[in-house]
């Protein structure tokens, strides 16, 4: 299997604080891959590197074999040298965060309308069925016309699946998106988690959902000081982890 | 009552009103010059941006209006002298609304500027992350939003702008004030329409005030009742 997203030895400073210190990540299609470690351990700023929302110290980002070509910014880090790559490389690679970020000024239908409308150039019409189809797939359809503010946290986020899934990336990012979710609130987004991964679709998710990573995933990556300190198929590096670190993570995560 | 002079004072009312409505247009214009080079990742627009809000805002309107005005016109001579042109009077309605605009574009930097920064960094975030382009972001999640957080600090802007029109009046400008005191120095009864213009500068705010509230309203669809002042 040929590989969609490359990442190769992306690492990122904070002023003298190296964050990820060399991380290599490969994902073929269909892949889902889950990022476990704890707080500070790097994995969300990694997360964040692969579509640039943090501009990378360091490393090469390549999409279907083509690489993004890189210059230094201002602060020395890599920044996407043409604007235009960088777009049609989000359009592609689409996240979704563990706030939600849902559009407070427009309703679930808008929110997820905007993308397809802007970036593909959709006219209302198109945008609007597109946008229907993919709230029906994540079972919100029936709050389209209300604001995020009016929404549950995960009905927010269902939304903002679909606002991403509009955009029919290769790839999704998941961002902790069940962090900020009330416990009873979880289950319906990875629900909707579990059935994307189950149609095929390629996404790395950066959880703290262990069963999520064991049963989803066919891949984990335990990230431990900016360093991938064990990956493999979930049921082997979770079951029997080979690290003191991730024997400790996971205890500490039963506990 | 007015001796006949209420047609005059209301002339000089649409003087007063095309004076604020143009100044305010060039306001908004700085404002949002001003505001984006304040929150600019360039140290240099920063510092013009800085410069710009802490000069402006600590000198007395009258005084920079005085200033720009004479100012600009000794200057203007000095350039069309050396050029070999001719005479350029600038025109009082002219540096009038510059003025306005330019010193008012000082306060409104600092309410478009609160108002972006209270749109929470995530949405826009959001924007970038599936492709729009920044001019897209701007128009479509940052401006909407913002208008909304700046309305309390622009109607007070516009206010206080409104009132400042009567300084216009020094420069050689025909306003309301300006008739007012004409009328009032042939009739001997200052009273009379220095009250006038009073209630019609208390009712065109009263107007301005329902209207930015109705506009308030609109923007903040989708915003919680307890949010909406």
């Amino acid at each position: 299997m040929t590989a969609m997203l490359d990442a190769t030895d992306i690492r990122k400073s904070f002023g003298n604080h190296e964050v990820l210190r060399g991380i290599s990540l490969s994902a073929a299609k269909g892949d889902v891959i889950s990022m476990i470690g704890s707080s500070g351990s790097g994995k969300s700023t990694f997360l964040r590197c692969l579509n640039f929302l943090e501009h990378p110290t360091a490393g090469q980002i390549s999409l279907g074999g083509q690489a993004l070509s890189c210059k230094r910014d201002r602060n020395g880090d890599q920044t996407v040298a043409d604007p235009a790559q960088l777009r049609a490389f989000r359009a592609r690679v689409t996240m979704v965060f563990q706030q939600f970020n849902l559009w407070a000024h427009m309703t679930a239908r808008e929110n997820v309308m905007l993308g397809p409308m802007r970036v593909h150039g959709l006219s209302r019409t198109e945008a609007g069925e597109r946008a229907d189809h993919y709230l029906a797939r994540v079972g919100v359809a029936h709050r389209q016309d209300a604001y995020p503010g009016f929404l549950s946290g995960g009905e927010q986020q269902r939304v903002a699946i679909a606002r991403a899934l509009a955009m029919e990336p290769e790839l999704m990012l998941f961002d902790e998106p069940t962090s900020a979710l009330d416990p009873e609130l979880v289950g319906e987004v990875l629900r909707v988690m579990r059935s994307l991964a189950e149609e095929g679709r390629t996404m790395i998710v950066v959880t703290h959902e262990m069963n999520f990573a064991r049963d989803v995933a066919n891949r984990v990556i335990f990230l431990d000081q900016g360093v991938i300190a064990e990956q493999g198929d979930p049921k082997d590096v979770l079951r029997k982890p080979q690290t003191e670190r991730l024997q400790g993570f996971l205890a500490a995560q039963a506990a | 009552m007015f001796h006949g002079y209420l047609p005059m004072i209301l002339d000089g009312l649409q003087v007063t009103l095309s004076v604020a409505l143009v100044s305010l247009a060039v306001a908004c214009v700085f404002g949002m010059m001003g505001a984006s080079a304040k929150l600019s990742s360039s140290p240099v627009l920063r510092g013009i941006g800085w410069g710009y809000t802490t000069v402006i805002r600590a000198l007395p309107d009258l005084l920079l209006m005085l200033i720009i005005f004479y100012g600009g016109q000794i200057m203007l001579n000095r350039l069309t002298q050396a050029q070999g042109w001719g005479y350029i009077d600038i025109n009082a309605f002219v540096a009038g609304t510059i003025t306005l605009g330019f010193v008012f574009g000082a306060y409104l930097t600092e309410t478009f500027r609160g108002a972006i920064l209270a749109i929470p960094r995530g949405q826009i975030e959001a924007g970038h992350a599936m492709g729009l382009t920044r001019g897209q972001v701007m128009r479509d999640i940052t401006i909407p939003q913002m208008i909304r957080h700046a309305i309390p600090g622009f109607t007070n802007n516009w206010l206080v702008m409104l009132k400042a029109t009567a300084l216009v009046s020094i420069i050689g400008l025909d306003d309301m004030v300006h008739r007012a005191s004409l009328a009032s120095a042939a009739t001997r009864e200052p009273f009379t329409f220095y009250a006038l213009i009073g209630l019609i500068y208390l009712a065109v705010t009263t107007v301005s005030i329902i209207a930015l509230g109705a506009l308030n309203r609109r923007v903040s669809r989708g915003i919680k009742a307890e949010a909406v002042r």
